[in-house]
């Protein structure tokens, strides 16, 4: 019931927030609605698990859950935002994953051969689904649904349908390792550093050309809340082990992302491309290149994950990476993407992520069974794309 | 029984800032042909769609009675059980049901509550048949050419118990044959008694077939006749005829060397194989000079710039030279990168991404020039557009301001903005002041007449034949794709021009 309460209530504002600019200026009211959830998430779960919700451990073990995931939504915000979709990657990520295991653990190959031929496996495939999708014009929801199939196969295939362990030790440390306590401070820090000269570059640049500014005491709030929700979380992280290695190896591929979003020919082409693809073919853009591009990044991303889901979990199964595509989905739509393509924000996504597993781990706490929390996935897959496509109407 | 079974009466429709129809007052009289001519833009469409509720009651002032009745329709439906039928000129039949699936969808008769498929086709049959066409009811509609498609639009409007038949430039599409079939089968309705509206571009149809013909000028009624006391002339002078109400800064251009030139284009319709949209064109342009393109809907226009700029959809052939030398531009990335440049006629739709502000519009198709390795330079970005915005007096709080939130005057502003910052040779504008105010309109005139004199050479492609006069150096008149004209802008008046339009010779 407050669940939904709150679907409501991002509806209602996304819609007064319609006007302000989405990006630097103005106050972003669906992203706020968005925290509001998830805190109002949270405080379900310490009040039903007695706190044992945001203790320590359960906070770098919900991180780490939501890293592997959270990348693959990463891509699939790009995807989605160039008006596709694709379902393969929770195929696509078990099937690289286990070919990196098979490498390893068969034919005994080193750490860094093996994820490098991983990742060159991966943009295969993205390279395999980007030739149907650019250049035979299939769409992509059937071009990756088919990959579903076949890599989900795939795995099977290689792994001869056993489970294959165990990795050596320098793998397992992708998916198991920490950057110690005294590493993950000075990261926060640095990170502080560079997020307040970018905000400090960006007003003096903005100001310069005479474009609107947010009032300074906004920014400075911005700053002060960023810095303090990085310092709480450092802290937090730090007295359980330090930073788990896939969240800082998410937090590295998020914002370079972000950057190619916004600050790249590419970029910006996919945005004009699910804004208007025929406004965007009239602008010179070369759709069958960005198309292309964009399906070699997703298959790229997916074989970081399985990377990381094979190291974590120290083994290939056979059901690795199963429904990671819906977890992908549901962030980058939770985070804001629309899904008639044109919109969507990597930080979005994050928090789109952060919130499927919290869901998860709060569920799985609490002892709920797996039927019910797959149920409870779906359904908030389908409401929030219906809260999507009511806001759009009422534009 | 009244002599009239429809009049609309003091017709009056309002968009912000334009009366499309003003004061318009039709009397249909029982069992005739009636056309309806006029300009683009003139308020023919507008007129039909408030009669067939499109644009629902409510949303005009006026009256429409149907046999001595006020109607009030508010929607398509409402005014199709009332027994008017609209045939537009795209069909709305579903290619892959057959003739009679389409003929009864939606109005499928029953029997025991399932669909009753041998009245379906003996019902068919005999319309068909009354309507002299040999079809096999079966044959599903794709397999049947543009012209019998449009016949089985009307078989299906006489099988909804219709009065009046409203057809909306139903010859645009077809062949001079098909054109023939469709005037003996309307001949053939009224004889049986079927009132129809006829809206029509081509004055020698008209005179062929209409009783009466209305013409529509800048929403206005100037003429409702008998056709046997009008002639082609007379028509054509009163679709013109209006005083020059817009000021059109000219200015003497002087044009310089050969920058485009096109050889032989021909295009093919994508949809009918044989049929040219654009039919052995050849011109050429000159530096600093403003080359009018002059015709009517469906005369190839639109067609005759997307082969140019490399979007046409179709087969194409013919060469195009810049500066000399052949260039082949097989898309907008190959003309913009050679400065061929197109501004679609269709400007949300071609143009703008209406969810992206006005730098990110501006920028698109020149990120190139302010990136590096891919990445974009963002201090430029921020500062490049603030110059066309200001040039252009772009009205609007911010750069980052939606595009979508701005005046259409504003939206064409920021279109022109960013193929300026693509640095041009040539300039194809597709009704460049379509829909806009006339302040706008003027700025545009303005800043053309600025672009001619840094060297661009512009193509101007426009329906307001006063535009055309006021703005070009010389003038091409396309008619059916084909060139039927070529002028220089010396004592042209819009008749000359009409008269090659609407293909009629001097």
């Amino acid at each position: 019931m407050m669940l939904a309460n709150r679907w409501w209530g991002r509806n209602k504002s996304e819609l007064n927030g319609q006007e302000s600019s989405h990006k630097g200026s103005g106050v972003d009211l669906r992203a706020y609605t968005m925290v509001l959830a998830l805190l109002a998430i949270w405080a379900v779960f310490v009040f039903l698990t007695d706190g044992r919700f945001i203790s320590a451990r359960n906070i770098s073990m919900l991180t780490r859950q939501m890293a592997i995931t959270s990348i693959l939504a990463v891509g699939m915000v790009l995807v989605i935002v160039a008006g596709h979709i694709d379902l393969s990657v929770g195929s696509v990520a078990g099937f690289t994953g286990a070919v990196a295991a098979v490498l390893q653990v068969w034919y005994h190959w080193g750490t860094l051969p093996t994820i490098l031929a991983t990742l060159a496996v991966g943009v295969l495939i993205g390279g395999w689904q980007a030739f149907w999708v650019a250049y035979r014009g299939v769409p992509a929801f059937i071009v990756t649904l088919s990959s579903m199939l076949v890599f989900r196969g795939g795995i099977l295939l290689i792994t001869k349908g056993v489970t294959v362990s165990p990795l050596s030790p320098s793998f397992k440390f992708l998916g198991e390792g920490y950057v110690s306590p005294l590493g993950s401070g000075i990261l926060a820090i640095l990170a502080s550093l560079i997020y307040v000269g970018i905000v400090i570059r960006a007003r003096s640049s903005r100001t310069k050309y005479g474009l609107p500014v947010s009032t300074l005491i906004l920014d400075i709030v911005r700053v002060v809340l960023v810095v303090a929700l990085t310092g709480l979380f450092t802290f937090t992280i730090n007295s359980y082990e330090g930073l788990p290695i896939p969240v800082l190896l998410l937090i590295i591929l998020a914002i370079v992302f972000t950057f190619i979003a916004d600050n790249t020919k590419f970029g910006r082409h996919v945005y004009a491309i699910g804004g208007n693809k025929e406004a965007a073919i009239y602008s010179g853009v070369n759709l069958k290149k960005v198309n292309s591009i964009i399906f070699i990044l997703m298959g790229t991303l997916a074989a970081v994950a399985g990377i990381l889901l094979t190291a974590r979990l120290n083994a290939a199964t056979t059901n690795a990476g199963n429904m990671f595509e819906l977890d992908a989905i549901a962030a980058a739509i939770l985070g804001g993407t629309s899904t008639l393509g044109g919109v969507g924000t990597i930080p979005g996504a994050l928090l789109g992520g952060l919130i499927m597993a919290s869901i998860d781990n709060g569920m799985s706490l609490l002892n709920i069974d797996y039927s019910i929390q797959t149920m409870v996935k779906g359904l908030i897959l389908v409401l929030a794309v219906a809260i999507d496509i009511a806001s759009k109407k009422k534009n | 029984m009244s002599d009239d079974i429809l009049e609309m009466r003091n017709i009056t429709k309002k968009f912000p800032g334009v009366r499309v129809l003003d004061d318009v007052s039709f009397r249909l009289k029982r069992g005739e042909i009636h056309a309806l001519c006029g300009e683009n833009g003139a308020g023919k469409s507008t007129l039909i769609k408030i009669l067939s509720g499109i644009y629902p009651h409510g949303s005009f002032d006026g009256e429409i009675v149907l046999e001595g009745e006020v109607q009030k329709f508010r929607n398509i439906k409402e005014s199709e059980q009332a027994g008017i039928s609209t045939i537009y000129q795209e069909l709305t039949l579903v290619k892959y049901m057959t003739i009679g699936e389409n003929i009864f969808l939606g109005n499928e008769p029953l029997k025991n509550r399932v669909i009753d498929w041998n009245r379906v086709y003996t019902e068919t049959k005999k319309v068909l048949t009354e309507l002299g066409l040999d079809l096999n009811p079966r044959t599903k509609v794709m397999n049947l050419g543009i012209g019998h498609q449009q016949l089985v639009e009307i078989a299906k409007a006489m099988t909804k118990n219709t009065r009046v038949l409203v057809l909306d430039e139903p010859t645009a599409a077809l062949t001079g044959g098909e054109s023939d079939h469709l005037m003996r089968i309307l001949d053939q309705l009224r004889k049986n008694g079927v009132t129809c509206i006829y809206i029509s571009h081509k004055l020698n149809e008209v005179f062929k077939i209409a009783d009466t013909i209305t013409v529509l000028r800048d929403g206005k009624a100037v003429c409702s006749e008998p056709a046997i006391q009008l002639t082609e002339n007379k028509v054509i002078s009163l679709m013109v005829g209006r005083e020059l109400s817009q000021r059109f800064p000219k200015v003497e251009h002087i044009p310089g060397e050969k920058v485009l030139e096109v050889r032989h284009l021909t295009l093919e319709d994508p949809e009918l194989p044989g049929k040219k949209k654009v039919d052995d064109v050849s011109f050429s342009l000159r530096q600093g000079e403003i080359l009018g393109i002059a015709g009517l809907m469906g005369a190839g226009r639109t067609e005759l710039a997307q082969g140019i700029f490399g979007v046409y959809e179709g087969k194409r052939s013919g060469e195009v030279y810049l500066h000399g030398e052949k260039v082949s531009i097989r898309n907008p990335r190959e003309g913009i990168e050679k400065g061929i440049i197109y501004l679609s006629e269709d400007r949300k739709r071609f143009g703008l991404v209406l969810g992206m502000n006005i730098k990110e519009n501006i920028v698109l198709p020149n990120l190139e020039a302010i990136s590096k390795w891919g990445i974009i330079n963002n201090s430029q970005k921020n500062k490049e557009p603030l110059k066309y915005v200001r040039d252009l007096k772009i009205k609007t709080p911010s750069p980052e301001q939606l595009v979508g939130n701005l005046s259409g005057g504003n939206q064409q502003k920021v279109v022109i903005a960013k193929w300026l910052m693509a640095n041009p040779k040539v300039l194809i504008l597709d009704e460049p002041t379509r829909g806009i105010d006339v302040g706008a309109k003027y700025d545009i005139y303005l800043l053309m007449n600025q672009l001619v004199e840094q060297g661009i050479g512009i193509i101007m492609i426009s329906s307001e034949l006063p535009e055309i006069l006021g703005m070009c150096d010389r003038i091409l008149v396309l008619n059916e794709g084909k060139l039927t004209g070529e002028f220089v802008n010396e004592g042209v008046d819009q008749e000359m021009i009409m008269h090659r339009a609407t293909g009629g010779l001097q």
